[in-house]
């Protein structure tokens, strides 16, 4: 990992899960800012620079496929990782359609989330 | 089992009836042709041999009429050339009607019986013949005034006293100034024997008669009896000749002696005073004929019975064996029930996962989260506090997977066809906010509109469940993606609860529109939609009497309406969650909103 921490930013409306998550990763030496909503996530990506972004796929005020989609057309090389707990790997797989580098199912390990994410950023430098 | 032996028993009068129906229709198409056939064929060729039946006779008729008359006429004019040539006055001398006498019977044979002269005060002067009718006085004799009248005298035949039939010709002679009379018997049984002879079948005969129906010739039977009815025949005078005045005129009578049909043809000769008359029984002259017909009908039976019978055998075979696909088919419908209620158990437990995965998945973070603290120390920092804020989340969390379990709990337990009074609002309630969260997902907003008071239902609480899960399903589908309102209404008309759904979505084509209930009809991608939901809920509807109606405009949205026949001992629903019954409306219960 390199000196710099990675920043990381986490979307998720449910403010319980994105809460101890964001700890989770804080502790694993990750810049964690967090989003309950799509226009939030838009919002805070506007004033931040991230290294990568992990955005579950169905959010209150948007689709995250939408949310993707504002994600790719402003920051296009930002790897972003869905997570979804609606069981339907289609969705999932229509995110990678639009750009996502991948998706994980919820709930997931968190070691399994941390490659994924090491795996994206990793390529991403390699690039 | 029970209830299957009673449908069977309450069904068995729709198969016989359908059967009746097929044997109809089947014994209808089969007999409308032969009978038509039948009785057209029949009519033609028995009018075409009747009227050939009847040429023959007229013609028959005709013949012998006319050598009856001709006879008639060359024995006049012979009598005539008698009376001009030889002259009266020579005629009255005897030896000379003798010898003249002779001389007809040496050329004529017996055919001039006598030969007489008669004086204007009607004595005979001179006579020639077999009898000593010499000096005679036939002053008051029939004939004797007539052929004053008219010179020339054919009388009727006459029996006399020889019992022989014989006719008089008298013609009017001049002697010296004095009006006498040439008068010749004639034999008249070459006619009679001519017409005896007449004979066609066991029934055929012909006769004269004169005008008064007095028989000139002997008919081969006693005929008595007829007089009267041949006396009206002759009097109608061949009114339906078809040759004119009357000549080889049919009539058909029923001949009140011997009580059959008879055929007269009649035909006038000797200037019309005397008739020639053919019968015959009309089932003599048509024999053939009626024995063709006999025939006929004899086939045309043992054909009707044998299309009735095929038609009642086919019928009942087919009514059996639609009755046997009726079975078959209910079954299918069974299953597909069935296959529907498993299929709609499956997209529950994808809802319910869903559902139970976020709290899961937060359970899951917060263990981790503890055990990362663990393992730093509870005493670095605000560690144990944090650890203290996890577990409660944990517990919170597992509250709402709790809390999803028993609804879902409270959902599976309600699954059985008992049939029970229920209120439809509260159901609705519950459906309602049981979809919220697959709602909010989705970005529709649902809507209840709810009459309060609304009376109860008879029905199976968890069919009615399914109905709604299953049309809240649908409209959030077609609101996918983008979202948009579902509203549920329910209000109370005339004795009927009506439910109504309506969504904003993307409607449904006319054309699929009367299909959307058939089973396996589906517009979803392969393995997306089972094509049954539409078709069980209407399987449902309809078994508790109620039915389903759709409204759709493409790009608009779609309602569907449910028509429930309320519970006749059913009380009415109260206002807001409470259970059915008791408590007074509360009011604001009208209109509520949940999820969004």
């Amino acid at each position: 990992m390199a000196d710099q921490p990675l920043r990381l930013l986490l979307v998720d409306d449910e403010t319980g899960f994105l809460y101890v998550l964001g700890k989770r990763l804080a502790k694993r030496g990750f810049r964690v800012e967090t989003a309950p909503s799509g226009a939030d996530a838009i919002r805070v990506l506007r004033g931040q620079d991230f290294d990568v972004a992990v955005l579950d796929l169905k959010l209150g005020d948007m689709d995250g496929i939408e949310v993707l989609d504002v994600f790719k057309k402003m920051v296009p090389d930002l790897p972003v990782i869905m997570l979804t707990g609606h069981g339907s790997e289609q969705a999932a797989c229509d995110g990678i359609g639009h750009g996502a580098f991948d998706y994980l199912l919820k709930p997931c390990d968190l070691d399994d989330l941390l490659a994924k994410i090491r795996e994206a950023v990793g390529r991403e430098e390699n690039a | 089992m029970a209830q299957a032996r009673e449908n069977a028993v309450s069904e068995a009068p729709y198969y016989q009836g359908l059967a009746k129906s097929m044997m109809f229709t089947i014994a209808l198409v089969s007999l409308a042709p032969l009978l038509g056939y039948a009785l057209l064929s029949g009519y033609q060729y028995t009018t075409a041999y009747k009227e050939k039946v009847e040429a023959h006779l007229r013609e028959l008729v005709l013949k012998h009429d006319q050598s009856v008359d001709s006879y008639l006429r060359e024995k006049v004019a012979e009598v005539q050339v008698l009376g001009e040539v030889v002259g009266g006055d020579r005629l009255k001398a005897e030896a000379e009607i003798t010898s003249l006498h002779n001389a007809l019977v040496r050329s004529h044979g017996s055919d001039f019986v006598d030969l007489g002269i008669v004086n204007a005060a009607g004595v005979q002067v001179a006579y020639a013949g077999p009898y000593p009718l010499q000096g005679a006085d036939y002053s008051n004799a029939e004939w004797f005034q007539a052929v004053k009248r008219r010179r020339v005298f054919v009388s009727d035949v006459i029996f006399g006293l020889r019992g022989v039939p014989h006719f008089i010709i008298a013609l009017l002679v001049d002697v010296g100034g004095e009006q006498w009379v040439l008068k010749a018997t004639l034999d008249f049984m070459a006619i009679n024997d001519l017409v005896e002879d007449i004979r066609i079948g066991e029934t055929g005969l012909a006769f004269i008669t004169n005008r008064a129906a007095q028989f000139q010739t002997t008919p081969r039977r006693d005929m008595t009896g007829e007089v009267k009815l041949l006396h009206n025949i002759l009097a109608r005078g061949g009114e339906d000749s078809i040759l004119g005045r009357g000549r080889a005129a049919i009539t058909v009578v029923d001949d009140p002696v011997t009580g059959r049909e008879v055929l007269f043809v009649t035909s006038p000769l000797k200037d019309g005073e005397w008739f020639m008359v053919y019968q015959q029984d009309t089932a003599d002259a048509f024999a053939a004929l009626y024995r063709i017909r006999n025939v006929g009908v004899a086939v045309l039976l043992l054909g009707t019975v044998c299309i009735l019978a095929m038609a009642f055998l086919l019928s009942r075979r087919m009514a059996r064996k639609v009755e046997v696909a009726d079975q078959e088919k209910d079954m299918m419908n069974d299953q597909v029930v069935e296959a529907g209620k498993l299929a709609s158990v499956g997209e529950l437990a994808a809802g319910i996962a869903h559902e139970i995965n976020n709290p899961v998945a937060i359970m899951v973070e917060e263990a981790g989260w503890v055990q990362d603290l663990l393992e730093e120390g509870l005493q670095k920092d605000d560690n144990e506090r944090e650890v203290q804020r996890a577990l409660t989340q944990i517990r919170s969390q597992g509250a709402r997977c709790r809390e999803i379990t028993h609804k879902l709990l409270s959902f599976a337990r309600k699954i059985d066809p008992t049939v029970e009074r229920m209120c439809v609002n509260d159901l609705i309630r519950e459906m309602a906010q049981f979809c919220e969260q697959r709602a909010k997902y989705a970005n529709v907003r649902i809507e209840t509109s709810l009459e309060d008071g609304v009376p109860q239902v008879e029905a199976s609480q968890s069919e009615m469940q399914q109905v709604l899960l299953n049309l809240i399903n649908n409209a959030i589908d077609a609101m996918d993606p983008g979202g948009g309102e579902l509203d549920i209404m329910s209000r109370a008309e005339g004795g009927d609860v009506f439910i109504s759904i309506s969504d904003t979505g993307c409607g449904i084509p006319k054309a699929n529109l009367q299909r959307i209930f058939d089973p396996f009809f589906t517009t979803k991608p392969v393995g997306k939609g089972t094509g049954l939901g539409l078709s069980i809920i209407y399987g449902i509807i309809n078994k508790m009497g109620g039915d389903i109606s759709v409204k759709s405009v493409v790009n608009k949205g779609t309602a569907f309406t449910i028509r429930l026949p309320a519970s006749k001992e059913g009380m009415r629903c109260a206002a807001g969650n409470g259970a059915a019954g008791e408590q007074p409306p509360a009011d604001g219960g009208r209109s509520e909103e949940t999820g969004g």
